[in-house]
């Protein structure tokens, strides 16, 4: 079985890994080749690891027939791509698609931009009830989806919005602001104060400030901010299945489980689906993934 | 007026001056801190409307023993009013010590716990191991990070089905078991094998992230460390304990508790995987939502009050996690 071998062998490599640091100059010829060799070979084969099941996915997309999952070896001779022609033409593929990008972009966009200002607040002023806000907004980062999910729904359907796009939206901005709110106060912490001071004394209000001259010098952590809130939203499952009740307003999440849950398991036509929403989202993730880190990291580490 | 001038002289404004009365205090702090309020107004608005209130009424409902029988609800063109009434704190003490108590919630709290002890300490070490191996000098470095991050990149509800299908009982693992002769268990059916495979699977999800971020921990160590504790003669083990994990202190402490948190609120693995079939392998979180909206009558209540109980355990944790942080700071500094 491949999956253990990557968890058994790794801590037992961590010991070995610091006798090679990086290093310029001096032992760099003194790094053995066996040391080499044994980096090269953990590192292949947790990539096989990291690999293999997104790769069968792929892989058993491409079978005509739905129990293909269970004879792998048949795929080989009669590969097609029927199963992502049908998918496109014959499921409600593309309202799914539709359903996915109304609710992730609406909760990206409400999300950055409630949040904005309030992590500059944080970021630059204190106030009274400062550490309140900042333990409010920690608390409900760490929300189980179980605390909000029956209220919600209770409220929501109060209002008819059980099965509505907008009804999701909120419900997903319940958990995106407040993150989005911690994420840039760590971003505009990485601005210089010298630039609102320099604001100041030119004569604009702090809201001038905020707006002219941070706003634009932290696209980039607005941006992260957005990504990430898009991906929370993109694959969210607990909500989304429950709220969304027609089959033309699922999103992907919930869209890919009803292949399974109907009267027979369509596995070649979700595994198709499947690489289809993989493909655009990871394209997108590996965009951004390295401000993704920082951003998640600097956010967290101080209160 | 600038409040901001405070961080610059890294002063807090604090009680230096003797206070004056409380009218005067609440002017003086509406002139100093309008724009502060004015800034924060719309996080304030919208968590005050999206969290608390529903906390609030989450709460209530707690209190109460309503399901999905005797709730308000349309059928048609009737609308039934609500019958549930209250039945005070009756809900969590039968969560806690009512009859068959340990079934319904202390098996899956233990089970909680574990999942989220061994899902985070293997993420935590397999990242850790991963990062310093990517931190060497190696050829291919960047190929393997991209592919290693691979599990996090794809989005979690499409690859629980990929291990879906490789978990099944003649999918590709079982096959490959056989053909090594080795016993092939009933991964998604035995409950031992259910909560072997979750973690498994959330554990190959969850590494890159920790892998991302020690790795950029352990860039940001200064190597002039490395080479002063060299001179100095540490060997590679000495040179790792009192260099290494020391630099990755704010970050691992940091992903740490993402990690303990995200776990132990992890939904879509575990409900993606098993379903409804799998009562023993349900953690806290999805246990909760089974009982509000994976059965016949949902029982909004209970499932609400799980939801509370699984905050307030969250929230207890996170205090000491900090309070503990603090404490080892505060020793290192001395």
């Amino acid at each position: 079985m491949s999956t253990s071998t990557a968890p058994t062998k790794a801590p037992a490599e961590r010991v070995t890994a610091p006798t090679a640091p990086p290093r310029k100059v001096r032992r760099r010829g003194e790094r053995s080749r066996a040391a080499s060799l044994a980096s090269h070979g953990v590192l292949t084969v947790a990539s096989l690891v990291a690999l293999f099941p997104v790769a069968w996915l792929v892989y058993l997309s491409l079978g005509p027939d739905k129990d293909d999952y269970l004879h792998p070896g048949r795929i080989w001779s009669k590969m097609t791509f029927d199963n992502y022609a049908f998918v496109l033409q014959d499921t409600n593929f593309f309202d799914w698609l539709k359903s996915s990008l109304i609710v992730s972009l609406g909760t990206t966009v409400i999300g950055v931009m409630v949040a904005a200002t309030t992590g500059y607040a944080v970021s630059r002023m204190r106030f009274p009830g400062y550490k309140k806000l900042m333990w409010v907004l920690l608390v409900t980062q760490m929300f189980p989806i179980a605390v909000l999910i029956v209220p919600m729904y209770q409220i929501l359907s109060k209002l008819q919005l059980i099965d509505n796009y907008f009804g999701l939206v909120l419900v997903y901005c319940s958990t995106a602001v407040p993150y989005c709110a911690w994420l840039l106060k760590g971003y505009f912490d990485t601005i210089p104060f010298e630039i609102d001071e320099a604001g100041r004394v030119d004569g604009l209000s702090p809201f001038g400030t905020f707006f002219r001259l941070i706003l634009p010098l932290a696209r980039p952590g607005l941006a992260v901010a957005g990504f990430y809130s898009f991906i929370t939203a993109f694959g969210e499952v607990a909500f989304a299945s429950t709220f969304m009740l027609s089959d033309t307003k699922y999103t992907f999440a919930v869209g890919l489980q009803s292949f399974v849950s109907e009267h027979d398991a369509q596995r070649n036509l979700m595994a198709a689906t499947a690489v289809l929403v993989a493909i655009p989202v990871s394209a997108f993730f590996y965009l951004v993934q390295k401000n993704l880190v920082t951003g998640l990291t600097a956010g967290g580490t101080k209160g | 007026m600038t409040v901001a001038i405070d961080r610059a002289t890294g002063k807090r404004r604090g009680d230096r001056t003797p206070r004056p009365g409380l009218g005067r205090r609440l002017k003086d702090g509406y002139q100093k801190h309008w724009y502060a309020y004015a800034m924060i107004a719309p996080v304030a608005v919208v968590i005050g409307v999206l969290v608390l209130y529903p906390l609030g009424y989450g709460l209530y409902l707690t209190l109460t023993d309503a399901n999905s029988l005797n709730s308000a609800r349309t059928i048609g063109v009737n609308e039934i009013e609500a019958t549930y009434k209250f039945v005070g704190l009756d809900n969590y003490a039968d969560i806690l010590w009512g009859p068959t108590a340990y079934d319904r919630f202390w098996s899956h709290f233990i089970w909680t716990i574990v999942w989220t002890a061994v899902c985070v300490g293997l993420h935590f070490f397999i990242g850790l191991g991963l990062a310093l191996l990517l931190n060497q000098k190696l050829r291919g470095r960047t190929l393997y990070r991209l592919i290693l991050v691979l599990p996090w990149a794809v989005p979690t509800f499409v690859t629980v089905f990929g291990w879906r299908f490789m978990l099944a009982d003649a999918g590709i693992i079982n096959t490959a078991l056989d053909w090594l002769h080795l016993p092939t268990p009933a991964w998604l059916e035995d409950t031992f094998w259910q909560r072997f495979s979750a973690i498994m699977v959330n554990t190959w999800c969850g590494v890159p992230f920790m892998m991302v971020s020690l790795l950029g921990g352990l860039q940001s160590i200064d190597n002039s460390l490395y080479e002063a504790s060299e001179m100095d003669g540490a060997n590679a083990w000495q040179r790792f304990r009192y260099v290494t994990l020391p630099g990755l202190r704010t970050v691992s402490s940091t992903v740490v508790l993402l990690g303990i948190i995200w776990t132990f609120n992890q939904f879509a693995v575990i409900f993606l995987l098993f379903g409804n079939t799998a009562p023993d392998a349900q953690i806290l979180v999805t246990w909760a939502y089974q009982l509000g909206f994976g059965q016949q009558p949902r029982d909004f209540a209970q499932s609400a009050a799980y939801g509370i109980l699984l905050l307030a355990i969250l929230i207890v944790f996170t205090s000491f996690y900090r309070r503990w942080l603090n404490r080892n700071e505060q020793q290192l500094a001395n």
